[in-house]
């Protein structure tokens, strides 16, 4: 890898060098770096689309009918592992070797910053995107120091999912807005543990743990991008999750859940309330699998004060720096980022969108009733950390929540070595 | 054993026996060139390269417009005592001790199971072929699906759980997920090694036992004594196979438990996550440490307990060429 970037110096003194002496006097404007990329998108051609596994079943249709128009720009998707991971691994290898095989990245919420640091994406004309359409959540996903690098495509965000019979039984009407409120619907129902998360050790902590630390009223890293976590707020949040596993009202083993093994536990009913992404809706909600089918709802999650603040998900879709034809590319986030499309997904995958209009349709309100609630969801939602060193930060903060988490040290403590931690990690 | 007829009277016999032997060393050299310039690529290289870049870090700070600052410092050995001695010796000594358990434990479990396995097979009985076969099943399983395959069987409600009639959670920090990797692993490989020694044992001959039977040796004895000598060349060899696969053990904790545990971080999960994290001169750093590690484990094994690997192979050669030696005068005689 050295020896690559090493050798491409090299190439790049020898070309400039070379350029200097052709274009003498040329103009000088070429080494601000900032805002240069957005006009310089062309080439048009066949290109890639690096995605990882469609489980949707539909991004063929999609990608079928944008060659139909299109038959000299051709589309092909690019089928990276199903392991988030993994599909950043491959990107950061092909990025590293300056490979052109992907054109658009189908990149998680979390990559942006990243991606964007080390140029291996380019940055995207603003002003071609018609950004109020957009979730502004869902849009500041996509955005590396108020540039846009990444269109948003995908959003996602958690949800309180809850036994509407139960709470129907005990005379409940409307789910809990904040966690007192929970605690107490836990006790009035028997027989049933009372609330579960993703809390093993992986990026499905980190959301956890963002979530009940924005949803008591702290941030991790602040709006000014510096962490900010060792507040009475944050502890709260935290604290919440601990007493929990403490007084018993998150079971034990949900320490080893991550989003399958606790919707496996929902549906098999041993639930009240639990979070979740919305894609387990339509799944527990088939008969025969699950035991919970037509018994659930779902509602926003609750918070310390109000309604809780959830964690954003999603995938955006951004051009590889390295690619030819990024004027096609362009066109094709646009396309798949049209209301059209993101409809036309919406009714075949379930997976959500990012035109707020969308979430208005009644039509689409009435195939899936859960729409509102998400939205209202999204339009609170918190995104994590968006730090270049990615990896480490999150690293970090399931270092620190699950030290909490598991007794293996105190609330200010965990808090307090994250705050350092993060500090020396992401430097702003 | 052709001989050249020497030209008379342009040079010695003994200079021109030299000569040739120095010509037969050259073209050997350049008829093994071949394989020299491979191993050198597929081999030599990436290990110099892995050394080399082990003595950089890439620079990890941001311009004034945010951007990644590239670029390669060369820093000396500071990757390395930085893992000794700085930030990174606790996680470090935690993977390092990890590592050895793991390949003590792990080893010694497998070794005494795998020769149960080897007995068994070893008997005669109906179905001997089935159980043969059924047995290599796990070998045959990749370990990332092995490992995935155990989460199931180790998860909260699951099977494990369900035998014992008590909730451990495996997967979490603590003793017992060491515990769950090594039945994992030991499930996986001690087939492995049952296989080889029941390649041992095959090899004995039936007379031995007889006569032991005959001087009243009990079952004991007969596998103390006999059995067991007999196979230990054959089971050495098992060992360090296991001993270098174990040292540098990645997917089964990985998978099964998960990243970021202390109680299951190898070496080698070490290095994949520095390199995961783009610092590629650390994880070069990790990388060589752990290659040194099982190389002088390797050395040690070998040479403490005499696994004769190379010189097994020298012994028959020589033997071979020395048959081969004795037929090319026979048949020089009886052409002769």
């Amino acid at each position: 890898m050295a020896s690559i970037s090493r050798m491409t110096r090299w190439t790049v003194v020898a070309a400039s060098v070379a350029l200097a002496a052709a274009a003498c006097g040329s103009s000088k404007s070429d080494d601000n770096g900032g805002s240069k990329t957005a006009g310089a998108l062309s080439g048009r051609g066949p290109i890639t689309l690096a995605t990882g596994k469609d489980t949707s079943g539909n991004l063929q249709n999609l990608v079928n009918t944008w060659n139909q128009q299109h038959p000299k720009e051709q589309a092909r998707i690019v089928e990276l592992p199903e392991d988030a991971d993994a599909q950043r691994q491959q990107m950061v290898q092909n990025a590293q070797t300056k490979s052109n095989a992907y054109s658009v990245l189908n990149l998680d919420v979390v990559w942006t910053a990243e991606f964007a640091a080390n140029k291996w994406i380019t940055q995207l004309p603003k002003d071609q995107f018609d950004l109020s359409k957009f979730l502004p959540s869902a849009t500041k996903t996509g955005e590396y120091r108020g540039n846009l690098y990444a269109a948003p495509w995908k959003t996602d965000s958690g949800l309180l999912y809850y036994r509407k019979d139960l709470l129907d039984q005990a005379g409940i009407k409307t789910p809990p807005k904040t966690w007192a409120e929970m605690q107490q619907d836990c006790a009035k129902v028997k027989g049933v543990n009372c609330y579960a998360g993703q809390f093993e050790k992986y990026e499905g902590l980190t959301v956890n743990f963002s979530e009940a630390v924005n949803s008591a009223g702290g941030v991790v890293v602040g709006d000014d991008g510096k962490p900010n976590v060792n507040t009475p707020q944050a502890k709260q949040g935290l604290n919440f999750l601990v007493q929990g596993f403490k007084s018993g009202m998150i079971p034990k083993e949900a320490i080893s859940y991550k989003e399958e093994e606790s919707r496996r536990a929902f549906e098999k009913g041993n639930l009240l309330f639990y979070r979740q992404w919305p894609y387990a809706e339509s799944l527990s909600n088939k008969k025969g699998d699950s035991k919970v089918a037509g018994k659930f709802d779902v509602a926003p999650l609750p918070g310390l004060n109000g309604p809780g603040s959830p964690t954003l998900g999603g995938h955006n879709l951004a051009i590889s720096d390295f690619a030819p034809n990024k004027a096609t590319a362009l066109d094709f986030i646009k396309y798949l980022t049209s209301e059209q499309t993101e409809r036309a997904n919406l009714i075949a995958s379930s997976e959500a969108p990012t035109l707020a209009s969308l979430y208005d349709d009644p039509e689409l309100q009435k195939k899936f009733p859960y729409l509102p609630t998400l939205k209202a969801s999204l339009q609170n939602a918190k995104p994590r950390p968006q730090a270049v060193r990615y990896g480490d930060v999150t690293a970090a903060i399931q270092e620190a929540a699950y030290a909490a988490l598991t007794g293996k040290s105190t609330t200010d403590q965990a808090l307090a070595d994250l705050q350092t931690k993060l500090g020396q990690l992401i430097t702003s | 054993m052709t001989t050249t007829t020497a030209e008379p009277g342009i040079a010695a016999p003994v200079k021109q026996k030299k000569r040739d032997v120095q010509g037969s060393g050259r073209l050997a050299a350049v008829l093994l060139s071949p394989t020299f310039l491979v191993l050198a690529l597929v081999v030599g290289y990436p290990i110099i390269e892995a050394l080399r870049e082990s003595l950089y870090q890439s620079s990890q700070g941001l311009d004034a417009n945010g951007f990644v600052v590239k670029g390669d410092k060369f820093v000396g050995l500071k990757n390395y005592t930085d893992i000794f001695t700085g930030a990174k010796s606790h996680a470090f000594w935690n993977a390092f001790w990890n590592t050895t358990f793991f390949t003590i434990t792990g080893v010694i479990i497998e070794v005494v199971l795998g020769i149960a396995m080897a007995l068994i097979m070893h008997r005669a009985f109906r179905g001997r072929a089935f159980v043969r076969a059924s047995i290599l099943v796990p070998w045959a399983i990749p370990t990332a699906v092995s490992g995935l395959l155990w989460r199931w069987v180790f998860q909260a409600d699951g099977v494990a759980n369900a035998m014992i009639g008590h909730q451990i959670l495996w997967t979490t920090e603590g003793f017992h997920a060491k515990v769950a990797v090594i039945i994992a692993d030991t499930w996986k490989t001690a087939p492995f090694v049952g296989l080889l020694a029941l390649a041992g044992l095959q090899l004995i001959p039936a007379e031995v036992y007889e006569a032991a039977k005959v001087d009243g040796a009990t079952a004991g004895q007969t596998f103390v004594k006999i059995t067991l000598p007999l196979i230990k060349p054959v089971l050495l060899v098992a060992v360090l196979f296991r001993l270098l696969d174990v040292l540098r053990m990645f997917d089964l904790p990985f998978v099964l438990i998960g990243a970021h545990k202390d109680s299951v971080n190898t070496l080698s999960m070490l290095a994949f996550d520095e390199a995961n994290n783009l610092r590629y001169g650390p994880a070069a750093a990790f990388a060589t440490i752990l290659f040194v590690y099982v190389a002088v484990v390797a050395y040690a094994f070998v040479k403490l307990l005499g696994a004769d690997i190379m010189g097994d192979a020298r012994v028959r050669k020589t033997a071979a060429s020395k048959r081969a030696k004795k037929r090319a005068s026979a048949t020089q005689e009886v052409t002769a």
